[in-house]
C-alpha cells in the first residue's frame, strides 16, 4: 500500500482535505434511513480489504498532521493527558498492543525490535526511533500511555475494570467531540455518561456495561458513533468551546457544503492482559457535507437521518440551530428514491441523483 | 448483543480464537493434585495473561467435549507454558478424573484465551490473600506478578494436611515472610478476626478456595467493617447434576432434551448451536440467555443474575442453572 500523509491543518486555515481514497472509505455511519441509539457492537477483526475496520489502528493520510495538531493541543493544556497512578501498567499494555499491531499490519511504517525487555521502535512516518526496556517508565521519554498515543491517531480512554464496573482512570483526550478528560477523570461508566439523553431510559448502557465488562483478551469489538462539526476541527472540547463554538454560527447557503462536516467515531474495546483493564480508541473521521453527497445513496440518507432525529438528539449533537440550514443544502441531494440496507455506498446499484 | 450492526463483513462467532496445544509435562504433586504445562503447537508463545486469570480447557472424551475452566498458575511474565493444576474430585461430573486418568504429555487439546474475573485491583496498597486447598492455584500467578513490580502482599493457605499441601514448599522457601500454612489434621486455622483487625489502610483482602471458607472469610470481612469493593472471592461453580429436562430453541428451531449429568449449555452445544460462554461457572454473565416461555420451577444456580431477574422468570444462566417442568423456551 502506498499512502500519502497530507499537508493540512485542523485549525486557523483549515486545510484539511479528503483524498477520493478517504471519501471512498469513510466509514458513513447510517445502516438505514433513520437514526436511534444502539449498542450496535460487533467483532473487531478485520474487515473488508482497505475499509478502516481492516486493521487494528487504522493508519491514514491524515496520521502525520493529527499528530501535529495533538502535540499543539497538549502543549497549550497539559490536562488533555492524565494516567492515575495505577494505571501505569495498562499503560505499558496499550504502547505493546499498539507497537505489535502497527509493526505487523503496516511494516512499512513501522518497526519493532524485541530482545527480551530491550525495545527498538521505528516510526517511519514521524521520525522517531527509540530504544527502550519495556515496562521501565525512566527508558522513555513520557509515560507509556503518552508515548504511544502521541504517535497513533484517535483519542484514548484507559478503563480500569472493577466492582462490576469501567473507571475512566487514564487518558490522552485531543479529538474529542465535546467532553473532557479532566472533567471525566475517575469516574465510572454511568457518571460520565450521565449526560447522555433518551439512552439511560432504554436500558442501553447496562446492557453496554455488561457487554464491555465481558469483552476477551484476543476479542476485541467495535461501533460507529457520529456527531457533526462545524470546519475539521479535531479538538472540539469544553475547554475550548470559546474558541469553537462561535464557529457554528458562521454557516450559510454558500458554505455549508465545505464547512459542515459529519463527524463519525470509529470505537473500539480491547482487553489488556497484564492489567485487564480495558482500552477504549476512539478514532475520529471527519468529512464535508459536499464530499458525502459526491455518493448518491450517502446524500439521500443523510438528509433523511438530519430530518428525523428527535430533537433531544440533534441539541445533544449540538446541531439544532443548523439544522434548518443543513436541510435546505441536503433536501437537494434527496430525490426520494429509496436506499439500499447497510453503510456501504453501493455506487454499482445506487441510481443517480434525479432532479 | 453482536452482530447487530451492519457495518462490515465481521465474523459472527461467538468469542476468541482457540489456542491450539501440546501437553509438554505431567507433574503429580500429591494424591489429589496434578500439575499439567501446556505449549502452544505453532511454537509460538502464549497470550500475556494477568495473575487471577482462568483458561477454559477443552478435553475430548469419545464422543463428549468437556470444557472445564482452570485458574492459570504460571509466571505470566513466562510465555512459553501455560501451567493448571487439577485437584481429582471422585464426585464430580467426570473433567478432573479424565485430565488425571487420559492425557498424556503430548497430547493435543485446545485452551480458551485467558480470562479473568478475579483480577487484582492495582490501586491497593497492600494485596492479603486467603486461599483454601485447591484454592491457592490463581495467587502462585499473583504472586509472581506481584513480585515482578515490587508489590506488598501477604499469603495465609490453609491445607488438609502437609501431605496434601502442593505448593507448600516452594511458597515457605521462597517467601517465608510473607507465606503462612495451616494444616487441618494439625488443628491449626487462620486466626481471622485478628488478621483482617491488624490490616494498614488501603489493604485488598481476596479468598478463593471452599464455598464454606469463602463465605466465612466474606462474612467476617463485612463483620469487621472492611470496605465491599476491597474483599474479592472467585468461586467456580461446576454445573450439578439434576432431572433430565427438555428445552425448546425458538431461533435455532430445535428441540433438546438435557441429560442428568450435562449442563443446559452442554445440551445446546451438542446441537451444534453457537452459545456465548466464558466462565462457564455462573459467574461472568456472557451466557444469559433470554427465556420467552415457561411452566414449571427454575433452578438457578449462578452469581450473576440479580434476585428479581430471577423471580422474573425471563432470564436464565444455561451453564450451570436447570429447570424442572413442562415446558421451557429459550431465545436461543
Amino acid at each position: 500500500m502506498t499512502l500519502q500523509f497530507n499537508t493540512e491543518t485542523f485549525r486557523d486555515d483549515y486545510s484539511f482535505h479528503n483524498s477520493q481514497r478517504a471519501i471512498d472509505r469513510f466509514p458513513f455511519p447510517f445502516h438505514e434511513d433513520s437514526y436511534m441509539y444502539a449498542v450496535n457492537m460487533e467483532r473487531h477483526q478485520g474487515g473488508p480489504a482497505d475499509s478502516v475496520y481492516e486493521k487494528r489502528f487504522d493508519v491514514d493520510e491524515h496520521y502525520v498532521a493529527e499528530m501535529a495538531d495533538r502535540a499543539k493541543v497538549l502543549d497549550d493544556d497539559p490536562l488533555r493527558c492524565q494516567s492515575l497512578p495505577h494505571m501505569t501498567l495498562a499503560g505499558w499494555d496499550l504502547l505493546e498492543l499498539i507497537m505489535v499491531s502497527k509493526s505487523e499490519e503496516y511494516p512499512d511504517f513501522f518497526e519493532l525490535h524485541r530482545e527480551g525487555r530491550e525495545w527498538y521502535w521505528i516510526n517511519k512516518p514521524l521520525g522517531i526511533e527509540d530504544h527502550f526496556t519495556f515496562m521501565d517508565d525512566t527508558t522513555l521519554p513520557y509515560g507509556p500511555m503518552e508515548y504511544i498515543t502521541r504517535q497513533t491517531q484517535g483519542d484514548f480512554c484507559v478503563l480500569d475494570q472493577r466492582e462490576d464496573n469501567l473507571w475512566m482512570d487514564a487518558g490522552m483526550v485531543t479529538t474529542q467531540a465535546d467532553w473532557s478528560l479532566d472533567f471525566d477523570i475517575g469516574m465510572n461508566f454511568f457518571e460520565w455518561h450521565a449526560p447522555v439523553p433518551l439512552a439511560h431510559e432504554k436500558g442501553i448502557f447496562k446492557r453496554a456495561l455488561k457487554f464491555l465488562l465481558n469483552i476477551q483478551q484476543g476479542a476485541p469489538a467495535r461501533r460507529l458513533n457520529w456527531t457533526m462539526t462545524v470546519n475539521p476541527l479535531l479538538d472540539t472540547s469544553p475547554e475550548n468551546y470559546h474558541k469553537w463554538g462561535i464557529q457554528k454560527t458562521t454557516l450559510t447557503s454558500e458554505n455549508i457544503g465545505a464547512k459542515q462536516h459529519l463527524r463519525v467515531e470509529l470505537q473500539t474495546f480491547f482487553r489488556l492482559p497484564r492489567s485487564n483493564a480495558l482500552v477504549f480508541p476512539i478514532r475520529c473521521y471527519l468529512m464535508s457535507f459536499q464530499d458525502i453527497v459526491s455518493k448518491p445513496k450517502w446524500g439521500r440518507r443523510l438528509n433523511r437521518v438530519v430530518r428525523d432525529l428527535p430533537e433531544e438528539l440533534a441539541a445533544y449533537k449540538g446541531f439544532i440551530a443548523n439544522r434548518p440550514l443543513m436541510l435546505d443544502y441536503l433536501s437537494q441531494f434527496d430525490d426520494g428514491l429509496p436506499t439500499s440496507f447497510g453503510v456501504w455506498p453501493d455506487e454499482h446499484i445506487t441510481p443517480t441523483l434525479q432532479r | 448483543m453482536t452482530g447487530t450492526a451492519p457495518n462490515s463483513t465481521a465474523p459472527k462467532t461467538v468469542g476468541a480464537a482457540k489456542l491450539a496445544v501440546r501437553v509438554s509435562a505431567i507433574t503429580t504433586l500429591n494424591a489429589l493434585v496434578t500439575r499439567f504445562e501446556f505449549q502452544r503447537i505453532d511454537g509460538t508463545d502464549f497470550p500475556t495473561f494477568s495473575g487471577g486469570a482462568h483458561t477454559v480447557v477443552e478435553m475430548m472424551d469419545g464422543e463428549k467435549k468437556r470444557l472445564n475452566p482452570y485458574s492459570l498458575m504460571s509466571d505470566p511474565a513466562e510465555l512459553s507454558t501455560y501451567a493448571i493444576s487439577v485437584r481429582r474430585d471422585d464426585q464430580g461430573r467426570g473433567g478432573s478424573l479424565f485430565m488425571h486418568q487420559k492425557i498424556k504429555v503430548g497430547d493435543e487439546m485446545a485452551l480458551s484465551y485467558p480470562v479473568n474475573l478475579f483480577v487484582l485491583d492495582l490501586r491497593a496498597r497492600k494485596h492479603l490473600f486467603v486461599a483454601g486447598g485447591i484454592g491457592i492455584t490463581p495467587f502462585l500467578a499473583q504472586i509472581k506478578q506481584l513480585e515482578a513490580i515490587g508489590g506488598n502482599w501477604e499469603l495465609h493457605y490453609s491445607c488438609r494436611s502437609p501431605d496434601l499441601g502442593s505448593y507448600v514448599d516452594e511458597l515457605t522457601e521462597n517467601y517465608p515472610h510473607a507465606t503462612s500454612v495451616y494444616y487441618d489434621d494439625k488443628k491449626q486455622s487462620i486466626d481471622l478476626d485478628n488478621l483482617l483487625d491488624g490490616q494498614p489502610f488501603g489493604t485488598h483482602l481476596y479468598v478463593c478456595g471452599p464455598k464454606g471458607m469463602i463465605d466465612w472469610v466474606r462474612k467476617t470481612a463485612t463483620a469487621t467493617g472492611w470496605p465491599q469493593a476491597h474483599v474479592h472471592h472467585e468461586e467456580f461453580l461446576a454445573p450439578q447434576p439434576g432431572r433430565p429436562f427438555a428445552v425448546r430453541l425458538k431461533k435455532s428451531e430445535l428441540t433438546v432434551e438435557v441429560g442428568a449429568q450435562e449442563s443446559l449449555l452442554e445440551a445446546i452445544e451438542r446441537l451444534g448451536v453457537d452459545a456465548p460462554y466464558l466462565c462457564r461457572g455462573g459467574a461472568c454473565g456472557q451466557c444469559e440467555t433470554d427465556v420467552l416461555d415457561s411452566d414449571g420451577t427454575f433452578l438457578h444456580r449462578d452469581h450473576w443474575l440479580e434476585d428479581d431477574e430471577k423471580e422474573s422468570g425471563e432470564k436464565i444462566m444455561p451453564c450451570v442453572s436447570r429447570f424442572e417442568g413442562k415446558i421451557l423456551v429459550l431465545n436461543r
